[in-house]
């Protein structure tokens, strides 16, 4: 999915609540050694953050500069990075190192020569502190080209203290949690299904556990198609919870046109008409900006319920890529692969990092902390966004492709077959590009 | 709309006169030299851009591969492209002639009331708003919920005053077997009961709030004389199929004793949710729990359907247009000469006659001039139905321009998406040759 940013902006303001303003003083103050060797050197860094997240960012690159001696250019490009990018790659202006979350831009760029594969130094790093999948993340056929510098874990489903008494751990929990407060009358689920990337995560979780990984990745590459049996297992098990009208407010009907900020003020709003809702941790941040509810004491989050008895995650987030191989550009991204980089920003709050180095209570509450345990725990069960690494034409158009197919799903769950079907001709169009 | 006036135009004011005297009196070799930065704009902006757009339409998605024209065939072959145009074709033909009639009637009627410029100032207002907020504004109004839709307070307050709400809106049988719905929404027993059985009736699915006030703890009826039964809610949580303490029957439950599907006898459920039908003949009755107990509340009508969304869209490009329209029209109606309109009045036609034979015909260039300008804009809409359009309801929506940017970046095409280009190019070249023609005419 393509998250709107200024939900991601709006995230690190809601989790950066209790932190002072980007604290630079570190608390390794024992210099790398031979700082200062990169003197006089000039490094541009792009990233799409501003505001808070620019700050924040910044303070990692001043960490950078204080041990190297390096100067560092961050340029916040927004929105439009994916094609300033590319703008500037075609006319020779590629910025040194620069963040990307398309994966598939990433892979663009990877196999027409334009990035650089990672010093064997780096990649050392990358083996030792992250597991084999999110290391994975980063490569393409088989060389490593980047790290997941921000991640976001997609595999939270947040709801009401107040209405859910034992939090779900298996789907069946989960299911029966839900038909008891349907029960009771009320609709427990909402879900945002007017933006197709809400709903793809649905799928991308239940798939992710049910199939596994390794079908995840070859779904991902359309090695399999969209008619296999897994994927109609996938649905089968979100028709259980999707078939049931009476589980969202206003029925299916209402589902399909919930936008994402009121999916979340369905829950999290003045006048609440639902009890849960699923979607990645910057949830919690459209619940701060709502302002009835308070993240970690009114509102509190669970892991999305287990299938197949393990837990696996879904995850998002910046891949640094280095478009330079000079010795300056190394040492940064060996400084953004390790866990001394993203503790600047998870200190500050706003940054949840797949790096198994970065000490748990670096985060600065218990949601976040809890957060980044499971996106570390998962280990090789994590996986990027599904629909990003699928040709943007599939997955990342508005109104067409696996988005489409997803909300014709939600408007009638019981049809998986033709669900199936529609991706299928979809994905074989655009994979052919 | 740049609008190539020659150098050596007609003058139709003596100022403008004076100037051209001057520049074609002077060298052609001094004029190039004045003309030659809006050339060199006019080549880099717009010359460039078409002929490139043009050869780029004849390359593959990576521009590396020449295709010739498949991406046009393509155009004309997918159904996406073609519901687009399909789209852009509705838009065509209604919104323009819509929007010109509106501007009309506006521009006539309020030519002779006393505040004609504040009520003109209002229609023209939307001009104001860009058509993204204006999007915005529209998705309000035709929003579901009637307590945020406009469009839907309307219908549901007009609905509801015709038919009252039922008393247990969405309730449903703790167990469909028991109590199975039958197409109309009415609750059916599965089982048949004898005149003196105990039917007790599960129903859950409703806040235990939304009980009438008067409702009491349920009792599980004696068996006696008569068949006898109880209507009560089952709250979740609780244990399912029994009666917990606290769970209360429902009372005012319309209830129908059938037997060989028709109706013998009409029961209501008292505060605790029982009832008792006496004096029934020995036999087989199913227990029917009419539908209006249960029909849900009126949600209004859904407006972004594949059906509606169209000229749900279309309805706040008209908001927004009408004001545009009238201004341009009312400015027509003012030049035209009154003792025209007076000599039709004096020779005893009739307001409509006036309106009908002098104004309208001495108004039709402009009507043609406002009506081309609209088609021109019409044909590149784009915004609106990008804000308005709900993501599921999209591709029914989809216009040409948008269907252009979106196989472009969304899609990565961009060889499809300048065919899309040049053909909407190509759509609005008529048009704009037109209105240049028209304005040339003028002068």
């Amino acid at each position: 999915m393509r998250l709107p940013k200024m939900v991601t902006a709006a995230a690190v303001a809601a989790l950066a609540l209790s932190s002072a303003a980007c604290s630079s003083s570190s608390n390794e103050p024992a210099k790398a050694p031979g700082s200062a060797a990169l003197q006089g050197q000039t490094l541009t860094v792009a990233a799409i953050w501003s505001k808070t997240e620019q700050q924040n960012f910044e303070a990692v690159l001043t960490e950078f500069e204080k041990r190297t001696g390096a100067t560092v250019q961050y340029e916040s490009l927004g929105d439009e990075l994916p094609t300033v990018i590319k703008t500037r790659v075609a006319g020779g202006q590629a910025p040194n190192v620069a963040m990307i979350a398309q994966p598939g831009l990433i892979a663009e760029f990877a196999r027409a020569g334009n990035l650089k594969p990672l010093a064997a130094n780096v990649e050392s790093i990358i083996t030792d502190q992250f597991s084999a999948g999110a290391k994975s993340i980063g490569q393409v056929d088989g060389k490593t080209y980047g790290v997941l510098f921000k991640a976001a874990n997609k595999s939270s489903v947040w709801y009401n203290a107040a209405d859910v008494a034992t939090t779900p751990k298996s789907w069946d929990e989960f299911i029966s949690e839900l038909k008891k407060q349907s029960d009771s009358g009320k609709t427990p689920l909402s879900v945002a299904g007017e933006p197709g990337w809400a709903l793809t995560d649905w799928f991308e979780n239940i798939y992710l556990q049910t199939a596994g990984p390794e079908m995840y990745d070859k779904l991902a590459k359309h090695e399999i198609p969209w008619t296999d049996p897994s994927v109609t297992k996938a649905f089968e098990e979100l028709a259980k919870v999707f078939g049931q009208s009476s589980f969202f407010p206003g029925g299916n009907a209402g589902a399909v046109a919930t936008d994402f900020p009121t999916s979340v003020t369905n829950v999290f709003g003045t006048s609440p008409k639902a009890s849960l809702t699923f979607e990645g941790d910057f949830v919690s941040a459209e619940i701060t900006k709502a302002g009835a509810f308070t993240v970690g004491d009114t509102a509190k989050y669970f892991a999305f319920p287990q299938l197949a008895g393990k837990s696996a995650v879904v995850t998002g987030g910046d891949i640094a890529v280095a478009f330079k191989d000079d010795a300056a550009t190394t040492a940064l991204m060996e400084f953004l692969a390790s866990s001394d980089a993203a503790s600047v920003w998870a200190k500050a709050g706003g940054l949840l990092s797949l790096n198994k180095k970065v000490a748990n209570d670096v985060y600065p509450d218990a949601t976040t902390r809890q957060l980044a345990k499971e996106l570390v725990d998962a280990g090789d069960n994590v996986r990027y966004d599904l629909s990003d690494l699928t040709p943007s034409a599939f997955g990342g158009t508005k109104g067409a492709g696996f988005w489409k197919a997803m909300q014709d799903f939600l408007a009638n769950p019981a049809n998986v077959a033709a669900v199936q079907q529609s991706l299928e001709t979809s994905a074989a169009a655009a994979y052919k590009k | 709309m740049g609008v190539p006036r020659g150098a050596d135009a007609g003058s139709p004011t003596p100022d403008e006169g004076r100037r051209t005297g001057v520049l074609s009196g002077g060298s052609p070799r001094l004029a190039l030299v004045f003309l030659l930065p809006a050339l060199a704009l006019l080549l880099l902006f717009l010359i460039y851009p078409i002929f490139s757009s043009a050869i780029r339409s004849t390359y593959d998605a990576a521009g590396d591969r020449f295709v010739g024209l498949d991406n046009y065939v393509q155009a004309f072959t997918d159904p996406q492209t073609l519901l687009s145009l399909r789209n852009t074709a509705i838009w065509v033909i209604v919104a323009p002639a819509v929007v010109t009639t509106v501007g009309l009637l506006f521009a006539v009627l309020t030519e002779r009331i006393r505040w004609a410029t504040a009520f003109r100032l209002v229609v023209f207002m939307p001009i104001a708003i860009s058509l993204f907020a204006s999007g915005i504004i529209f998705r309000l109004v035709y929003d579901q919920e009637p307590e945020r839709g406009l469009a839907n307070a309307i219908t549901v307050s007009v609905h509801d005053a015709f038919s009252s709400p039922s008393l247990y809106p969405g309730a449903r049988p703790r167990d469909p077997a028991t109590l199975t719905p039958d197409p109309s929404g009415a609750l059916v027993t599965g089982r048949t009961f004898g005149a003196n059985d105990v039917a007790p009736l599960a129903i859950t699915g409703l806040a235990p709030d939304k009980l009438p006030e008067g409702a009491v703890q349920a009792v599980q009826p004696e068996p006696g004389p008569g068949l006898r039964g109880l209507v009560w809610l089952d709250v979740g949580g609780g244990t399912e199929r029994v009666i917990d303490s606290g769970e209360r029957g429902m009372p005012g439950v319309v209830l129908q004793v059938l037997r060989d599907n028709a109706t013998v006898a009409t029961m209501t459920t008292g505060n605790d949710g029982r009832y008792v039908v006496p004096d029934l003949p020995p036999g087989d009755y199913k227990i029917r729990l009419a539908e209006n107990n249960f029909t849900a509340p009126f949600r209004g009508i859904n407006w972004f359907t594949g059906t509606l969304v169209t000229p749900v869209i279309i309805s706040a490009w008209i908001w927004i247009m009408a004001g545009f329209a009238m201004t341009f029209i009312a400015a027509g109606l003012a030049a035209i000469p009154r003792d025209a309109l007076e000599a039709a009045r004096v020779d005893g036609a009739t307001e409509w006659q006036v309106f009908r034979r002098v104004t309208v015909p001495l108004l039709s260039p402009v009507l043609l001039v406002v009506f081309v300008t609209l088609v021109i804009t019409v044909l590149k809409i784009f915004d609106l139905v990008l804000v308005m359009a709900p993501g599921s309801v999209l591709p029914e929506a989809n216009v040409l321009a948008l269907q252009m940017w979106q196989v472009s970046f969304g899609g990565n095409d961009p060889g499809l998406g300048s065919a899309l280009g040049i053909l909407l190019f190509l759509l609005v070249l008529p048009a704009m040759i037109f209105n240049i023609r028209r304005f040339r005419g003028d002068q």
